[in-house]
């Protein structure tokens, strides 16, 4: 909600404005990657995801957006700009405010057929829909026995952006993750949110797309073959962002440009750490995880939500049940705090995974933190 | 002078509306209560072929759930839910629709199903779960669901159907459809939140949908005198701009009445329209329930007998010269054979093959439900004696 009153005050520009802390912090973040391939152009993942839409819209006429503000306003987060005006009100719907009713009717049209692209202005609200996604959406391919497929995304913001409080700020990615019939994906870059977007899209089984609002306006380097219309990314698979050799590190969506972060670090402290930008969160690639400990023999898992019953825990049960003999250290777990989010930035700050706290686990991993009998002089 | 959302009028008076207006809304009927044509009725005729095909239909109806009910009883299957009571409902509304119409039940609109054409074996299989069963014997007794009749699969969730029921009126429209959906829920069902979005959206949607509540007086225990403070449900289609007509749901005329003209009004026009059927639910909620602890027996009789909706329209049809005693007996002995057959069966088939267990939850299995196939078809050779034999491997 913070979010979308931000914007009102914006002056009609696509840029969203950020606490300036924040905003330096993940810029810097990206400026110090070295680039992926041949960098055809700069775009951020706004764009990304906005080009995504619009080709996968004029590709399949079954394709349609519908939530709250997606069409006159342009998107809470701009997202569909430019989408009502090119494809009109029958394809770019925008709904009353019931989460509950609009996820049911894209439910419905999905099952009729459609292909329906549904978000929510942040996934804290699609708790209100939550029985139609489970109980509806993934379940009911396998309750019919296959009769009754739904081919539908659902998307927008995950997790916590900057200062808006509890109950805008849940990370959901492991609830979702726990369902099967689901498919859960969690871009980090524009070539990302790009490939994987139209993946969701054309994918049969209902998605959850779970995108972050800071991650909006960050600029990702992207090759041509990225631009291309019939680019897109399999579901399921891992990237792996930074080559190691000594601890594994395992991230998503916005954590990933923090674990790059620390991984600079480590690397100054002679610890070169492999990191894997996860992509996908149901199906996990527990395939390129074990075969990253199996490498490195050391692993950290970061995410933003919280600790308990986390993807850090599947993770670390995936790398225990089949690299156990591989690994030379306990797995560390870095996740939010086990509070709700506090909205002071003093606060907040600390109740949600830093680079330091990556770094701080990588070394504890590798044997190289202070001792507790020397901290304790 | 102007507001967002049009122009009104000022008054000087204060004056709070009423919460229910002096008369409540009236309810259309064709029949009387001994199933006689009333004087000057607007009614949608029906020819006699018809005719005997809704009272056979309605007959069908109550005997499925006669013995249906029994056999779980007698332990054969674990669960049934019936419609008594509803009979007119059921198979009046269905016969007012067009096979191209697409249904979202709730649960006790099994009647429908038969209409379109489920055969008893059909039913049976998906009661006993068995590798006929459409539904691969994923889902408890009475959740049917046919793609080739456009019933969707049954939902459990309490009114989830109401808003996916707009969604695909809405496709309807889009794709120029000469059809709309129908979608059925109980007087306790508009409680929920789904009720409001669902009817909300189709308004704004202008969807062609009917809307069709069996206002049947009891939500398991709860009375509709504890379920909301309306008159009924009709007058809440009024809130959220919709049409809608309160009828007597146990006159089958009636009902097809309502039924066909709302079915042409809402693809003519886009409109979604509220259609409450008054009635009461004969038997218990299911299985599960003894309704003889919360309500009287004689109000049960009374409703089981006195105003019988199949009884009433077996009068009407059997005062055109189109049905008789014998007919009856004929068709209650056929049907009766039928189903005890389709039963026996249904209970003699195996069980749906161990790799419907894997299947369907994506539309590929994916690698892990693959490895734990493998693993459980491992274990099942190794332990063969301790796997059941009516599940083939």
């Amino acid at each position: 909600m913070l979010g979308f009153l931000r914007h009102r005050a914006t002056a009609g520009g696509s840029a969203v404005p950020l606490l300036q802390g924040a905003l330096q912090k993940v810029r810097t973040a990206s400026l110090s990657l070295k680039s992926y391939s041949s960098a055809a152009k700069d775009m951020n993942v706004r764009e990304a995801l906005n080009a995504a839409l619009d080709e996968e819209m004029a590709a399949d006429p079954r394709v349609f957006l519908m939530g709250e503000e997606v069409g006159e306003y342009q998107g809470a987060y701009k997202v569909s700009k430019g989408l009502l005006q090119k494809y009109g009100p029958e394809r770019v719907v925008d709904t009353p405010i019931t989460e509950a009713g609009f996820t049911g009717i894209g439910i419905g049209a999905a099952f009729y057929g459609l292909k329906p692209v549904v978000e929510f202005m942040t996934f804290n609200f699609a708790m209100q829909a939550m029985d139609q996604l489970i109980n509806s959406a993934a379940k009911t391919n396998y309750m019919s026995a296959g009769n009754i497929p739904a081919s539908i995304v659902f998307r927008g913001p995950n997790g916590a952006a900057a200062g808006v409080g509890a109950q805008h700020s849940q990370c959901y990615a492991s609830w979702y993750g726990s369902i099967p019939g689901l498919k859960v994906v969690a871009p980090y870059s524009s070539e990302d949110a790009r490939g994987l977007l139209k993946a969701a899209i054309r994918d049969p089984a209902p998605v959850i797309f779970l995108e972050n609002e800071l991650l909006y306006g960050e600029n990702f380097p992207v090759s041509a073959e990225v631009l291309d219309s019939s680019f897109s990314l399999p579901i399921g698979k891992a990237k792996i962002e930074r080559e190691g050799k000594d601890v594994t590190i395992t991230s998503f969506s916005k954590m990933v440009g923090f674990a790059l972060k620390a991984s600079e670090i480590l690397a100054k402290e002679g610890i070169s750490a492999e990191v894997i930008n996860l992509r996908s969160i149901r199906p996990l690639d527990r395939h390129k995880i074990n075969e990253s400990v199996q490498k490195t023999n050391r692993l950290v898992t970061v995410e933003e939500g919280f600790p308990q019953n986390g993807v850090g825990a599947e993770i670390c049960t995936s790398v225990v049940e089949e690299s156990f003999g591989y690994l030379d250290a306990p797995v560390e777990r870095i996740a939010g705090a086990d509070v709700s989010l506090p909205y002071a930035a003093n606060l907040e700050r600390m109740a949600l995974p830093q680079v330091e706290d990556i770094v701080r686990a990588a070394k504890r991993a590798c044997y190289r933190s202070i001792p507790m009998a020397a901290a304790a002089n | 002078m102007d507001f967002p959302g049009g122009k009104v009028r000022f008054t000087s008076e204060m004056e709070f509306i009423s919460g229910n207006s002096e008369t409540r809304v009236p309810c259309f009927r064709v029949l009387d209560q001994y199933g006689r044509l009333l004087n000057n009725v607007d009614f949608e005729q029906v020819s006699e072929e018809a005719a005997v095909k809704i009272y056979a239909n309605m007959v069908t109806l109550q005997m499925m759930d006669v013995i249906l009910y029994e056999a779980q009883r007698q332990g054969r299957i674990s669960f049934y839910l019936t419609s008594m009571g509803e009979e007119a409902i059921n198979i009046a509304s269905a016969a007012a629709l067009s096979d191209d119409d697409v249904v979202l039940p709730q649960y006790r609109e099994h009647g429908v199903l038969l209409w379109r054409g489920f055969t008893m074996q059909e039913f049976a299989n998906q009661l006993m779960g068995n590798r006929f069963d459409y539904g691969k014997g994923r889902q408890m007794p009475i959740h049917y669901g046919s793609n080739k009749h456009n019933y969707v699969t049954i939902s459990s969730p309490i009114a989830t159907q109401l808003p996916q029921a707009v969604g695909i009126a809405y496709s309807l429209k889009m794709d120029k459809k000469n059809a709309c959906a129908v979608t059925y829920i109980g007087d306790g069902g508009t409680s929920e939140g789904d009720f409001h979005a669902g009817l909300n959206f189709a308004a704004v949607t202008e969807s062609p949908v009917l809307f069709i509540c069996r206002n049947n007086g009891w939500a398991i225990s709860t009375h509709i005198s504890e379920q909301f403070r309306s008159d009924g449900v009709v007058v809440k289609g009024r809130a959220y701009g919709i049409p809608s007509i309160r009828v007597d749901g146990n006159d089958a005329l009636a009902v097809y009445t309502a039924v066909k003209r709302a079915r042409e009004i809402a693809i003519e026009k886009h409109t979604p329209i509220l259609i409450e059927a008054m009635t009461y639910r004969v038997g218990h909620h299911s299985t599960s329930d003894d309704s003889t602890k919360y309500r009287p027996i004689n109000e049960i009789e009374y409703w089981k007998t006195a105003r019988n909706p199949v009884s009433k329209f077996r009068n009407w049809v059997e005062s055109n010269g189109w049905w008789s005693d014998e007919a009856e007996a004929e068709l209650r002995t056929r049907v009766r054979k039928q189903l005890l057959q389709a039963i026996q069966n249904a209970e003699k088939t195996e069980k749906p093959p161990l790799r419907e267990l894997f299947a369907d939850v994506y539309d590929v299995p994916p690698a892990n439900l693959q490895d734990q196939e493998a693993e459980l078809r491992e274990a099942i050779k190794r332990h063969l004696e301790d796997y059941p034999s009516d599940v083939p491997v």
